[in-house]
């Protein structure tokens, strides 16, 4: 029995166990589904081993938005707790790990696989390509992503979640105050999705680079691929940063290294350099493809070419740059004198320049443009302000001198929130309702979507507009109480109120898909908003190799000028299609994987080696199979074409 | 598969070119990877807390030795490579299978200095100088140990199935890795040794 107390969780509570019977049951309810209904053969051969990168990309999706209502239950226990002076809903210790949790899940397993999900699904249409250069890589990616969030997820049931906040400073994270196995698991977890998102990276960079369709100079690459293109240079150059901060860590914690300790030399400064060198990078691998999405939808729907297309790329590649030395003023405090300071104040107050760019050419786009109001554009039209106020007050951060005041209080916790939320979250809603009927062949409801909009605006501002207000008068972040004497009270009911539309809002979004599946008209064709470039020139739904004939590309929106100017998009004739084939490699190398990460994180060491014997075993298997792909031949591509309704020959 | 026969046989073909850029692309990464241990070695060098300093267990007879081999081996990869562009099988595998002898030595060795340090009291646990150094050297010796395992797998198929343009364009990125090793070995012996014992 003593090998099984590790698992035990050290700080109980009803909650965590009614989520263990909850997460059993579920378990137990998709197992019996499956076997009822027959359907693991077509999971398997359709979804688990696919190297697709659209079904990658939903896949992607469907992951993102379960992690997002992980992460929501986390804000909203966060602001009932503080929602009331002296509230006794959870303890110190439960709130610890929940902020934490919030943090990573949020950025690391929503954000990250929801942009993710785009890249996959949207760049290979957009620059004509059969898929991307490395399919099986591509596979292995996602599945790393997964099990990397699997196994983070399942902390709070085995053995504790992690509770040294998301940026896990050390020493906090060290053994000597986290004992609990938490910290290893965010240091494991995020390392194996971490190698998965640098593959990506890898893969992305590839793929733009090397095969975009005839007559697609870089010139002419969509807003969307290029902000794709940037963000995965950040992501090489980053990633790699974390991978090695994250194994000192794992050291540190697992075999008593003295990296980040107070003892023999150990740094803690280090810690926090490093993480910020891929932190403060990060947040831009999050918003840039963002960007991307809004850049595509104001053009879509202003009926007009993107204004300043080269200005819109000169500035993100300098944001790109600019991105990776920042870093510092996430410390201000934290003693590296008056002139790292000042340098670290400038550089990260020059990013509003470029930024500042984009935001006029977004505002140009519209100007004179037609504007159709639809439920992308809305998102699109409220994030252009919303952006801005979270883009000023992070401007206020960054004067070093006036960061004394700021550090650590909620005023912190407003503006990056007001950053990742209507930068982030709301460009990923509005994919999600562009993109929705080119992945499911109907539209999203207009009603219900404009509905969530307002509703998640709303309460995105009465959310997150008190703690501006809160936190300039001191209160403090990753608190979980505070006095009835500091008359906080107010303010943080509001915020509770308004965490509880922008629930309403998120639960919307679920009945939205629920009712479009009901009543959604199926017959939409493959162009239903009257857009610009060349995703929207596939059939709906997209056949396996996306184009029949490799088209032509004379301008930054072919399709648009396909249907406009007369351009002859598909010149050549058909001709037989190389394909990859599917493969259960990925997902089993990944599931060992999983176990490695698992019996890593309680220092099972036999089972380490086992699984790391297991993963070098994937890995030969894979260099001495054979595996050429396959030939897709005319006469069923013609076939495909007719089905999926393609005049398009 | 469409064959480009005026390209050499590693880029001959669409996926091929593919295969050697997104090698490059991962280098990068390798690169960025190195420098940040490199960048914590710099920063943790001095702080050797009760342990050793660099000066006082750096010797530098094996580090030669190890230098030795590995630069001629990364010299030899490249004969193999020429050997491949001529089409000479026999003598590539013979190339390939030096070059995995001389990174067989140059782990052995590194496995002495290992060793060596421990026994003198400069083990993992000591300081924050003695982890970062062979953390560094560490992550160093198991791309090699990997690069073994690999260039034989490489060997066993080039044996197996001759030179086609899939074997050759994984012989080509193979080679590539070795090469980026050597040159990572020149900035640790460098910077770390060299700067150490100065």
């Amino acid at each position: 029995m003593e090998f099984f107390e590790r698992f035990a969780v050290p700080h109980p509570s009803p909650a965590i166990y009614a989520s263990m019977v909850v997460i059993g049951l579920s378990v137990i309810a998709i197992i019996a589904g499956l076997t009822y209904f027959k359907k693991w053969g077509y999971l398997w051969r359709e979804w688990l081993t696919t190297v697709d990168h659209k079904r990658i990309g939903l896949m992607y999706l469907i992951s993102a938005l379960l992690m997002l209502f992980r992460g929501g239950v986390d804000a909203i226990m966060m602001r009932a707790q503080l929602s009331a002076p002296d509230n006794k809903l959870l303890d110190a210790q439960h709130y610890n790990e929940i902020f934490t949790t919030h943090g990573v899940v949020m950025i690391i397993f929503m954000a990250m696989p929801f942009i993710f999900a785009f890249m996959n699904y949207v760049v290979p249409l957009q620059i004509g390509a059969r898929d991307v250069a490395f399919p099986r890589l591509n596979a292995i990616s996602f599945w790393l992503f997964f099990m990397g969030a699997m196994l983070f997820n399942i902390s709070f049931v085995l053995g504790g979640s992690p509770d040294a906040g998301w940026t896990s400073y050390f020493p906090l994270a060290g053994t000597e105050f986290s004992e609990s196995v938490g910290t290893n698991y965010y240091m494991i977890a995020i390392q194996i999705s971490g190698l998965g998102s640098l593959m990506t990276g890898i893969n992305m960079i590839t793929t733009i680079i090397k095969m975009r369709a005839p007559g697609m100079t870089l010139m002419k690459m969509p807003m969307f691929t290029w902000s794709t293109l940037v963000a995965n240079l950040i992501i090489v150059t980053v990633f790699p940063v974390l991978t090695v901060a994250l194994t000192m860590g794992t050291m540190d914690r697992l075999f008593a290294t003295n990296f980040f300790t107070s003892t023999n030399g150990g740094m803690d400064m280090l810690w926090a350099n490093l993480f910020w060198v891929w932190g403060h990078p990060e947040v831009y691998i999050l918003i840039l493809p963002a960007f991307g999405i809004y850049s595509e939808i104001i053009s879509t729907f202003s009926s007009k070419n993107l204004y300043g297309y080269k200005s819109m790329v000169a500035s993100m590649v300098i944001i790109s740059v600019l991105s990776c030395l920042v870093w510092a003023h996430h410390f201000f405090t934290m003693g590296q004198g008056a002139a790292a300071n000042s340098f670290f104040s400038i550089t990260t107050m020059a990013i509003a320049v470029p930024t500042g760019v984009k935001i006029f050419n977004w505002l140009f786009t519209m100007w004179k443009g037609k504007i159709r109001f639809t439920v992308p554009m809305l998102y699109s039209v409220g994030f252009i302000p919303l952006f801005t106020i979270g883009g000023v007050t992070g401007v206020m951060l960054a004067m070093s001198a006036a960061d004394y005041q700021y550090h650590n209080t909620m005023f912190l916790v407003a503006h990056f929130h007001n950053t990742i939320i209507p930068g982030v979250v709301f460009a990923m809603l509005a994919g999600l309702t562009y993109y929705w009927p080119k992945m499911f062949g109907f539209m999203l409801n207009e009603r219900i979507g404009k509905w969530t909009f307002w509703l998640l605006s709303i309460g995105f501002v009465l959310a997150f507009f008190p703690m501006y207000i809160t936190g300039l008068d001191g209160q403090a972040r990753r608190m979980y109480t505070y006095s009835e004497a500091t008359g906080f009270g107010a303010l943080n009911m509001l915020s509770f109120v308004g965490a509880g539309i922008m629930a309403i809002a998120f639960a919307l979004i679920v009945y939205n898909v629920y009712y479009s599946i009901r009543y959604s008209p199926r017959n939409i064709g493959s162009d239903p908003w009257d857009a610009r470039t060349l995703e929207w020139a596939t059939n709906t739904p997209v056949p396996e190799y996306n184009f029949a004939v490799t088209p032509q590309v004379n301008s930054i929106q072919p399709f648009w000028d396909s249907k406009k100017k007369g351009h002859v998009l598909f010149p050549a004739k058909l001709d037989k299609i190389h394909m990859p084939n599917n493969s259960g490699m990925p997902f089993i190398l990944c599931s060992i994987f999983f176990v490695w990460g698992f019996s890593f994180v309680f220092a099972i060491w036999p089972l380490v080696i086992l699984s790391t014997i297991g993963i070098f075993a994937c890995l030969a298997l894979r260099s001495f199979e054979k595996d050429h792909g396959r030939y897709i031949s005319v006469e069923e591509i013609i076939e495909t074409e007719e089905k999926t309704g393609g005049a398009k020959l | 598969m469409k064959l480009d026969h005026s390209q050499p046989l590693e880029y001959s073909t669409g996926q091929n070119n593919l295969n050697i850029f997104g090698f490059w692309i991962f280098l990068g990464a390798e690169i960025m990877l190195f420098a940040t241990l490199f960048t914590s070695y710099f920063t943790l060098e001095h702080r050797t807390g009760s342990g050793p300093t660099g000066a006082e267990i750096f010797e530098i007879t094996p580090v030669l030795i190890e230098t030795i081999l590995l630069l001629t081996s990364s010299f030899v990869i490249g004969l193999g490579i020429h050997a491949m562009r001529l089409g000479k099988q026999k003598a590539m595998i013979s190339f390939f299978a030096i070059t995995l002898l001389l990174g067989l030595a140059f782990l052995g060795v590194e496995i002495y200095e290992f060793v060596h340090y421990v026994h003198i009291g400069a083990g993992l646990q000591t300081s924050a100088f003695t982890a970062i150094l062979l953390t560094t050297l560490g992550t160093h010796g198991l791309h090699v140990t990997f690069g073994l395992f690999w260039g034989l797998a490489i060997i066993l198929q080039v044996k197996k199935c001759g030179l086609t343009p899939e074997t050759a364009n994984k012989s080509f990125i193979f080679s590539l890795y070795w090469h980026f090793l050597d040159v990572v070995w020149i900035f640790i012996f460098s910077f770390i040794y060299l700067k150490g014992m100065m």
